[in-house]
């Protein structure tokens, strides 16, 4: 197994010495906070609207069972016994007291883990698919790339003063579940004459101005990869606009010069800089790709999962929903919902966080996963496991079979924890969960997602059903976009029209979903699918008219 | 509504706990909003406000909020201060669980 950790023991521990004599100092009064301020957020401590949080940083998403363990352990000495993961593979702890704070750094090194955010305008950790080395539809293990490019940008001289920070995204399989074209590049391994090679997108982004990432080559082999990158970066750090830092990220360089212009610029430069790589890399790719070599997977007998699969129901339902396809025969991927019915979406005590570690250690290859849809993953099951896993998740409230339907709902912290939000996520989430918990089965594949402003942390954008709460003068107001997707498929959604007061906003998404119903051809055609046959105006309609034509009641 | 002076009251975060504290007429901290000095003049208010910034070993970020005078003392106008004087929704916790 690869060692992941961004920094060295030495490094962390050293740099956990230094914050704690920082906090010493900020609390007798001779650091100011103006002073204390950046130390703090590089250490990953922010406050928030009623206390502390602390961001822990989960490198592709990877935990083992004893780091899992440790994270339940500092969520009951230091926090109110649960932690939070989120949209972008961290953990959260809500509720630190400042002068805790060193002695839970102290914990998170204990277990090669520390909170120290990369910050700055530099190129920012490269994340993966969270089945990676497990998905069945997987071409190539996407995470040396995402190795590979970290280590190259990491010391890179000429990208440490960007005009923005830069976020690259590698898919290892056609279906993504990276949202490459969310990120200013998107890399999917493809495979063309037998050969393994990448796609390279550019210019995505969400947040104030979302954008869709654009093809800008079609294959580029694994000699050329990081010359490709470098171009790219290397023609935005040029071209990009530093006067203005909405108008900074790639996205709106590609949407301002065209993709063609940029194309040929990079193309052009690619040519100069392929001749400065002398092979070092290719060295170090192959070691990189050594390191992650899968597991050795064992031929199982699935004779008990089919038993269980088909005596009983609740261990079918939760085997339909929440199983993905393994690459190896007699093996599963195994999802760990963290979206039971009614609850905060993300959310692990540290009862069910030991649980999923013992897990993992049990049954898993001592691998656990977190998932950009704030879920927990068991990358590596035997099939013949699954009917044991099933009734331990049973006991921790963890067996919810929800993955991928309507209650499966991402959701940032919003006007419950955020400073930065204009209104509340997490109860939109919950309500529209427990109302939809008996018919989510009827309704089927359903992506709906929760943002408490423009920043776009719960990717509402994406969203079969996306909701952006703002503060319309001085009131929670919802505004309801139909037809995003985060799938290869990447769509943007459209706003349906003006939006919604929170208490008006769960019921509106009922009516989309009872249009919906009504409206598809059968119960195989999914919203999204009803949604680009049909258009916008039945469940604008549904919406807006219904609502007057009570009103007149 | 012109000249109209919306009273106020200081708050911020405490420096040790993070939680939301607000300043009571002895310059005190209070974490209960209607133990807050009603401020309903807005130069003694902006003095409030200065005297509050001059004491970064007890808060982070003060500002002055908006209220109303109740019952009970100065009360939220805007959700934002309401959610800040009670604490998360999803949780009972904060707050409404009991002033630390
Ligand atoms: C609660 C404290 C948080 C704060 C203060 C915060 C702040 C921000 C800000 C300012 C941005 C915009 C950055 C930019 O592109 O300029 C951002 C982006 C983002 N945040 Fe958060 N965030 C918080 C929590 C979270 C959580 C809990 C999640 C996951 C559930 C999350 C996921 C993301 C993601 C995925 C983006 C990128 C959206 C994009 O592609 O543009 N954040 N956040
Ligand atoms: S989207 Fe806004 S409210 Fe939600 S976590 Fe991000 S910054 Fe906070």
């Amino acid at each position: 197994m690869y060692n992941y950790n961004d920094f060295d023991a030495k490094f962390v521990a050293e740099r956990n010495r230094q914050f704690r004599r920082q906090v010493e100092r900020r609390i007798s009064g001779n650091l100011s906070e103006e002073e204390f301020k950046p130390l703090r957020l590089m250490n990953g401590l922010y406050l928030q609207l009623h206390a502390y949080m602390l961001r822990v940083a989960i490198p592709y998403g990877t935990l083992n069972s004893r780091q899992m363990r440790q994270l339940a352990n500092i969520a009951e000495r230091w926090d109110k016994g649960y932690g939070h993961f989120t949209t972008r593979q961290n953990i959260q702890f809500n509720w630190p007291k400042l002068r805790d704070v060193p002695d839970m750094l102290d914990a998170l090194a204990e277990v090669d883990m520390h909170a120290i955010q990369t910050s700055g305008n530099t190129i920012r950790n490269v994340t993966a698919d969270h089945f990676a080395g497990a998905a069945a539809d997987e071409i190539a293990d996407p995470r040396p790339v995402a190795e590979l490019l970290r280590q190259w940008s990491t010391d890179h001289p000429e990208f440490q003063f960007l005009p923005r920070k830069f976020k690259i995204a590698v898919s290892g399989s056609p279906n993504d579940r990276a949202v490459i074209r969310a990120h200013d590049i998107g890399i999917g391994i493809v495979k063309r004459d037998g050969r393994i090679g990448y796609c390279i997108i550019a210019g995505g982004g969400l947040g104030r101005t979302p954008m869709i990432g654009k093809v800008i080559s079609e294959f580029v082999t694994q000699e050329n990869l990081l010359p490709y990158v470098e171009a790219v970066v290397s023609v935005w750090n040029l071209l990009g606009r530093r006067d203005n830092k909405y108008k900074s990220r790639i996205k709106i360089t590609v949407h301002e010069h065209g993709i063609e212009k940029i194309r040929s610029l990079v193309e052009e430069r690619f040519e100069l800089l392929r001749r400065t790589y002398s092979g070092i890399d290719i060295k170090l790719f192959e070691e990189i790709t050594a390191a992650f070599s899968p597991p050795e997977f064992q031929k199982v007998s699935a004779g008990e999962f089919e038993l269980a699969y088909k005596s009983d129901p609740v261990f079918e339902s939760w085997a339909d929903t929440n199983l993905a396809k393994h690459r190896a025969e007699g093996y599963a991927i195994a999802q760990i919902s963290l979206k039971a019915h009614g609850q905060t979406p993300g959310d692990a005590t540290s009862d069910q966080m030991r649980a999923m570690a013992d897990m993992a250690e049990e049954y898993g290859n001592d691998e656990l996963r977190i998932s950009h849809e704030q879920n927990v993953v068991l990358p590596h099951v035997r099939k013949s496991d699954l009917p044991a896993i099933h009734s331990i998740l049973k006991k921790h409230g963890l067996a919810t079979a929800n993955i991928g339907l309507a209650s499966d709902i991402i959701a940032c912290p919003g006007m419950d924890y955020c400073a930065l939000a204009t209104a509340r996520s997490i109860p939109v989430a919950q309500d529209i969960s427990n109302l939809l918990k008996n018919l989510e089965d009827e309704i089927g594949e359903l992506k709906i997602k929760i943002s408490g402003c423009i920043n776009a942390c719960g990717h509402h954008h994406l969203g079969h059903i996306g909701i952006l709460g703002l503060d319309r003068a001085g009131v929670e107001n919802y505004q309801i976009t139909l037809g995003g997707d985060a799938t290869q498929n990447t769509a943007l959604g459209r706003r349906t029209g003006p939006g919604f007061s929170h208490d008006k906003i769960v019921p509106a998404v009922e009516r989309l979903i009872l249009t919906y119903l009504e409206l598809r051809e059968n119960s195989g055609e999914t919203f999204i699918e009803a949604y680009r046959r049909l258009g916008m105006e039945p469940f604008k309609s549904a919406l807006y008219d219904r609502v007057h034509a009570h009103a007149a009641e | 509504m012109t000249g109209k002076f919306t009273p106020k009251v200081v708050t911020a975060n405490a420096l040790r706990e993070g939680d939301v504290v607000y300043m009571k007429a002895n310059d005190d901290w209070t974490r209960d909003l209607g133990e807050a000095e009603l401020l309903t003049e807005e130069g003694y208010a902006k003095l409030r406000l200065l005297m509050a910034e001059g004491q970064p070993e007890y808060v982070v970020g003060p500002y002055l909020a908006d209220v109303a005078d109740g019952e009970n003392g100065p009360r939220p106008i805007h959700f934002r201060e309401a959610f800040r004087s009670a604490g998360p929704s999803n949780y009972f916790h904060g707050k409404q669980a009991g002033l630390n």
